[in-house]
């Protein structure tokens, strides 16, 4: 056997290959009816869910509060994103504006704010419930991976989000936060073998977050297109997997 | 994985089956004789140009995020000519504005940053006792930046000196030199007059 073939089959037959992919694919007419009927882009919901499964004493329904808590911020963020400008000289006064004269603006401002809360607590408990449980265990394993990609996001939304109102408290909160990406091995300037990258302060991982050495108009931008846009798009595909192999995919769902 | 499955002939089904049940012999052997087939040369043409564009597209996307232009103060300034400082002296001309000590001994200059090591408060230089006091937990350092007392872990940082065309003293606060490394030798960190 080729050194090549060995490899392939060493990755093939690790855990991680079998618990991402679970078995090859047979193309034969029942697996390509399957492959339509089990489509996370044409069919959204599972045609059934065993009873066990949503009952509430076992999942505590947290996974779908999470979610409901993420509908609730897309729809006032774009709400918000109508009368918020992310440059640095209109951002802070659109905050206020939205607050105080905008009908509802206090309202939905709120709304967004908390349902964010909602979502971080929301999504610890249901990491909590789903130990608990064991629900992580083989052949649940990925699934448990895809959560904490999608918990790491979560947090993410949050931290970019807490820019956004440019005043004093979210300029400082954001410095000291991203102090972390400072003293990144190797990528930040603080970090430890940094002088081997040559990474310096405007040259780092930091300043890709911010766009410089420091927080700047560039951030702002940085971050509104990644809180609106690009972590948003990442999460839901994350999302579409994490649900779809809990209710759709064959080990967890009901069989077709 | 594909929706739509070439249809295979007898020989061509016999011939993979014989390929998955005796693994790489049968494979081998069948492509024995040349090097790489027609077939391969393009698919390893094909994901060799795929990999490099896909790794300069994504080298050129991180470079486009550090900004070419920064609308942020310069980082050396510059520091008056060598002879306004007295030999001896610890100079806190630049300490208010740029946050550097420029200290001048017998044998040329040196700039420390203003910054205590410790958690980041800006010490004070006390004249009479010869030495650098932070004010927020009490870290001490010499006049040479090292520290003594106090929780600081290491010493102060330097910066580059240097002369410019004019006869001036320039410090650049974008270029540190640290003890623990052995920063304090090179050439930068210490300008000899």
């Amino acid at each position: 056997m080729s050194k090549w073939e060995e490899t392939k089959r060493q990755i093939t037959e690790s855990q991680i290959w079998q618990s991402i992919f679970r078995h090859g694919y047979e193309d034969t007419p029942r697996n390509r009816v399957m492959m339509v009927s089990g489509n996370i882009w044409l069919h959204l919901h599972p045609s059934k869910v065993r009873r066990h499964a949503v009952r509430m004493r076992f999942t505590w329904c947290m996974g779908g509060i999470t979610f409901l808590m993420f509908l609730v911020t897309v729809v006032t963020g774009v709400y918000l994103m109508f009368y918020y400008r992310p440059t640095a000289e209109y951002a802070y006064a659109d905050m206020k504006y939205l607050e105080f004269d905008m009908p509802f603006g206090m309202f939905m401002r709120n709304m967004h704010r908390w349902a964010a809360h909602g979502m971080v607590i929301a999504v610890w408990l249901h990491m909590f419930r789903v130990f608990l449980t064991g629900s992580y265990k083989p052949p649940r394993e990925f699934n448990w991976v895809v959560g904490v990609i999608l918990l790491v996001l979560t947090m993410l939304l949050s931290f970019t989000g807490y820019l956004l109102p440019w005043d004093q408290l979210s300029i400082w909160a954001v410095t000291v936060g991203s102090n972390m990406a400072r003293a990144t091995p190797l990528l930040g300037y603080e970090g430890p073998f940094a002088q081997y990258i040559g990474a310096n302060p405007i040259y780092d991982a930091r300043a890709f977050l911010f766009g410089g050495g420091e927080i700047g108009p560039h951030t702002l931008l940085r971050f509104y297109i990644l809180h609106c846009i690009f972590i948003p798009l990442v999460a839901s595909l994350f999302m579409a997997v994490h649900f779809w192999r809990i209710r759709r995919d064959g080990f967890s769902g009901p069989p077709v | 994985m594909a929706t739509k499955a070439k249809k295979l002939s007898p020989e061509e089904q016999a011939a993979l089956e014989a390929i998955r049940a005796d693994d790489g012999a049968a494979k081998a052997a069948a492509v024995r004789g040349s090097l790489w087939s027609r077939r391969d040369f393009m698919g390893r043409l094909g994901w060799t140009g795929f990999t490099v564009f896909t790794t300069v597209s994504l080298l050129g996307f991180v470079r486009s995020a550090f900004p070419r232009v920064l609308f942020t103060p310069p980082s050396s300034f510059k520091a008056g000519f060598p002879n306004e400082y007295t030999i001896g002296e610890v100079s806190e001309r630049f300490k208010q504005e740029q946050r550097v000590w420029i200290i001048r001994e017998a044998d040329g200059f040196y700039a420390l940053f203003a910054k205590c090591t410790h958690l980041g408060c800006t010490p004070r230089w006390l004249k009479v006792e010869e030495k650098f006091k932070c004010p927020c937990h009490g870290s001490g350092f010499r006049k040479t930046g090292i520290n003594f007392e106090g929780p600081a872990p290491r010493p102060l940082e330097r910066f580059r000196i240097s002369v410019a065309e004019d006869g001036q003293l320039v410090v650049d606060k974008s270029v540190v030199y640290r003890f623990e490394r052995g920063d304090w030798d090179r050439p930068g960190a210490f300008l000899h007059a």
